[in-house]
């Protein structure tokens, strides 16, 4: 038995809540048209996107930020419909690590 | 009541729970894509009205078309019941939206 899941945190002591406005990094732009873009194609649910994120680790779930937290499920989900393979994503990944080594 | 959001499911027209009836919410904790509140399971609460039916997450979240749509309420639950320290009025609620299948007659 797990019981609750590390996700599940109402009720739970916390500290306050961070009322600040903050802009958005163009990345984040670009993961959210990509999510909703996959949503009205068809290829994708927020309930696949919740469960995902659900399914991080703790700790990379109390250290990764909102937008991180998608991309990271929006990934395993792609994965697990077969939409991307992970040796296609391991690639292109080396692929970007290396274009940003080059440029700084 | 009648439902406030029109779903295109039938599942809307035959729910198992009125407005005003108890209820207690499962006391269960499944692994998968849960949208009850784990802080939640077991209390009992009313129910405040029927939302509809929907698909149900819990398959979607697992690639499946979630048919049939099952009920949905929003069932509202005295603070001071589920917080054994709340401090605030007693006619304080919370109210939660909880699918048809987490749900028992009180």
């Amino acid at each position: 038995m797990i019981g609750k899941m590390h996700h599940d945190m109402g009720g739970q002591p916390a500290g306050k809540v961070q009322i600040t406005e903050h802009d958005y990094a163009e990345w984040e732009r670009r993961i959210d048209a990509m999510v909703q873009l996959l949503r009205l194609a068809g290829l994708f649910t927020v309930d696949e996107l919740r469960k995902n994120i659900e399914q991080l680790p703790p700790d990379a779930y109390d250290r990764l930020t909102y937008y991180e937290k998608w991309i990271s499920s929006l990934t395993q989900t792609m994965i697990q419909r077969g939409l991307i393979t992970t040796a296609e994503l391991g690639r292109k990944m080396q692929e970007v690590e290396k274009r940003c080594s080059r440029s700084s | 009541m009648q439902p406030q959001f029109v779903t295109r499911y039938a599942a809307a027209l035959s729910p198992e729970f009125r407005t005003g009836e108890k209820v207690r919410v499962r006391k269960t904790a499944p692994l998968g894509h849960i949208r009850t509140p784990f802080y939640i399971r077991g209390h009992v609460g009313e129910i405040e009205r029927l939302c509809g039916a929907f698909p149900n997450p819990e398959e979607l979240a697992q690639m499946r078309d979630g048919l049939p749509a099952v009920p949905l309420y929003r069932v509202r639950f005295r603070q001071k019941d589920v917080w054994p320290d709340y401090r605030g009025p007693d006619a304080d609620v919370v109210e939660i939206e909880i699918f048809q299948h987490w749900l028992e007659k009180a």
